[in-house]
């Protein structure tokens, strides 16, 4: 039952992890799939962190951390759009700006405003997002297996972990069922022929940029306003690229994204369960190089184990209107 | 829409100095709104930081120690920048590389202390070009995209210097992570001893022979890029990949080429850091330089003559911005962060923004002047 129970605990931080990963890969699907590049994800997710839990702190409610959040990331993408679909600009180095002004920025603000340490004050519990017990999680707790898959691994989770499995088929039925997600999906891969056909290739892309920067604000949020009660230097840590490897490796499909992200999540729960513990064989694996362990494995992946992934077409093109 | 303009008919200045001046003062005053909201005062902050970069010597020599390590890193993201490819690596490599400098040195302290210099700069090349060999190589050949790979390397290269400096090759009986120190007689020669010759004395000084190794690396960046086949390849590579192949250059060659001379750069920040400053390997002694080198090559408009000026206005800037770190309160390092990405965005991104007007209203000039 021991070892049981354990890979409960690993499974449930597995969803925990992958949750800002899921977030920003969906954010990314959007944006990239309309043929805009976005590494900006990472300083975006930066932003929301810090701006959610601001803004928290002195609303006192993490709604209208998240609400600020949204806004901020959503001028955010704005921004990135201004610069490369307006004026043509290069997607990557606007990405990077973003990237450095965020990390330059938040550190910077949190400094100013709240001392040197470059943090935000703790929240109160009043100012942040708890775990949901599901319904019947406590009554259902003894029962064999499924209360272990209940009780133990779907329930007692922040609500952004639901929200982000959720959002997923959403993505989904948005990108492949509908209109909108033709009409994307086509800007990414032929703008000149959509273009053609009456659509505005640039409002287009203008869109898929919004709905990039409220998905991307739901992960930082729950990096500074549920799982942490502050916003810390750099907390993002990497996940915005991460996310995008999984985008990249999960072929831009919300499915395989989903996987990607879930694997280098569980990767993460691993890793941190195999700091410090003596392992058969090899011994206790300094915990340096078992931190190190999520980028490489990005690495590998990117690296093509399952053959080489293909890019929207028009992807990191600004589209320049023939007249 | 601006009205097109006859691109033949912008003067040369116009195009390679005004617009860039232009973008870089739009990014300082977005600068000074975030000194604002940060709740000091701007005009103030910029008195500082000309008095800290320039107001005695100790501290203009800091500013050129500065400027030698973003020429470095700003010749490095250029390089690569030429044949299309976006080496945000520069940390990493910089990182490996200083690890090249102090294993050659301290193996090889033996020998006579020039050719110590000279193998050890070789050794900064060659790692700081390993570890960009990697991400090079899953371009070339995998297609992994470069950004994503070469960051990743750079937290990778982080985990695996503290580890060597903890658990490797730590200096045992100190407590910090940092190795010993490189004998006395390996150290670089400082601007404080050149100026003991001329009978000026001066405190500390950070500035050393590195500085000239850095002007001496620009020399080489612009002959290879401008003068030479590979070059010439690179940028062909760069410019249109499809028609190079048509043209018989191979782009999975150039690329690891590109990446090779870059990474090699980059870690050349190991020598001025190792063997001018530190005399060991600090956790943590490329300090952003890495990335400071994306906003100084953008600036720089990614060639040796833009990059030198560039790379020493972020001198001033950082040697300024730590007398402002220590007379304001509320301003912290990290402004300066922010302060570079917003230069990024201005210069690079954005550098298209007011281009289009400036440039016609000085060709309408220059119509004018020829219809009169």
């Amino acid at each position: 039952m021991d070892s049981l129970a354990d890979i409960a605990s690993l499974l449930n931080s597995t969803f925990r992890i992958s949750t800002p990963l899921v977030f920003a890969a969906m954010a990314g699907l959007f944006a990239e799939r309309s043929g805009v590049i976005d590494f900006g994800l990472e300083g975006k997710m930066l932003a929301a962190a810090f701006v959610a839990a601001v803004g928290s702190y002195f609303f006192g409610s993490p709604w209208m951390g998240l609400l600020l959040a949204i806004l901020a990331c959503v001028s955010l993408s704005m921004l990135h759009g201004f610069a490369s679909v307006t004026h043509k600009g290069d997607q990557v180095v606007s990405c990077v700006a973003i990237n450095i002004l965020m990390i330059g920025l938040t550190t910077a603000l949190a400094a100013a405003w709240f001392g040197q340490a470059g943090l935000t004050p703790t929240l109160t519990s009043d100012q942040r997002f708890l775990e949901i017990t599901l319904p019947f999680a406590d009554a259902l707790q003894d029962i064999p297996i499924i209360g272990l898959i209940y009780s133990d691994i779907i329930s007692g989770h922040y609500i952004f972990v639901y929200i982000a499995y959720l959002s997923v088929p959403i993505v989904f039925w948005i990108v492949f069922k509908t209109s909108f997600g033709l009409r994307l999906r086509a800007v990414g891969e032929n703008p000149s022929a959509v273009d053609t056909a009456g659509i505005n290739v640039f409002s287009m892309r203008y869109k898929a940029l919004m709905v990039n920067g409220v998905l991307i604000a739901f992960a930082g949020a729950h990096l500074s306003t549920a799982v942490n009660a502050n916003f810390f230097r750099e907390m993002s840590a990497g996940r915005g690229y991460l996310a995008l490897a999984a985008l990249i490796f999960g072929k831009w499909h919300p499915k395989t994204a989903l996987i990607a992200c879930l694997l280098f999540g569980f990767t993460d729960a691993l890793q941190i369960r195999l700091q410090g513990v003596e392992l058969p064989m090899i011994g206790t694996i300094p915990v340096q190089l078992i931190q190190a362990i999520p980028y490489i494995l990005t690495v590998v992946l990117l690296a093509g184990f399952v053959g080489k992934a293909i890019a929207p077409n028009a992807i990191g093109q600004p589209y320049i209107k023939e007249r | 829409m601006a009205t097109a303009v006859d691109k033949t008919k912008v003067p040369w200045w116009v195009a390679n100095l005004i617009v860039p001046l232009v973008n870089l003062l739009l990014a300082l005053l977005v600068s000074g709104l975030f000194i604002f909201i940060a709740g000091e005062n701007p005009f103030q902050a910029v008195r500082l930081i000309i008095y800290g970069s320039f107001g005695y010597i100790e501290g203009f020599a800091y500013t050129l120690y500065y400027t030698t390590n973003f020429i470095f890193t700003g010749l490095a993201f250029a390089v690569a920048f030429h044949c299309r490819l976006f080496n945000i690596g520069g940390e990493g490599q910089a990182y490996i590389g200083g690890l090249g400098v102090f294993l050659v040195a301290i193996n090889f302290s033996f020998l006579p202390v020039p050719v110590v210099w000279l193998l050890a700069t070789a050794g900064a090349v060659v790692f700081g070009a390993a570890w960009a060999y990697i991400p090079a190589y899953l371009q070339a050949k995998r297609g992994s995209h470069v950004v994503i790979t070469t960051i990743m390397f750079n937290f990778i290269a982080s985990s695996l210097m503290v580890f060597l400096l903890v658990d490797v090759i730590r200096d045992f009986k100190q407590m910090g992570p940092h190795t010993v120190a490189l004998p006395k007689e390996l150290w670089f020669p400082t601007f404080k001893e050149l100026a003991h010759l001329f009978g000026v004395k001066i405190r500390y000084s950070p500035l050393n022979l590195s500085f000239l190794i850095a002007i001496a690396a620009s020399f080489f960046v612009w002959f290879l890029i401008w003068k030479t086949k590979w070059g010439y390849e690179m940028r062909a590579v760069g410019h249109n990949t499809k028609a190079a192949i048509y043209a018989g250059i191979s782009p999975h060659k150039n690329i690891i080429i590109a990446m090779l001379i870059s990474g090699g750069l980059a870690g050349m920040l190991g020598i001025n850091e190792i063997l001018g400053v530190h005399h060991k390997i600090v956790a943590g002694f490329p300090a952003g330089y890495g990335f400071t080198g994306i906003a100084v090559a953008l600036m720089g408009r990614n060639h040796p003559v833009g990059i030198f000026p560039a790379a020493f206005l972020f001198g001033i800037l950082y040697q300024g911005g730590s007398e402002v770190t220590f007379d304001m309160p509320n301003i912290t390092r990290y402004m300066f962060v922010a302060v570079q990405g917003v230069i990024i965005l201005f210069s690079g991104a954005l550098e298209n923004l007011f281009r289009p007007q400036i440039e016609s209203f000085f060709v309408n000039r220059i119509n004018k002047e020829e219809m009169a």
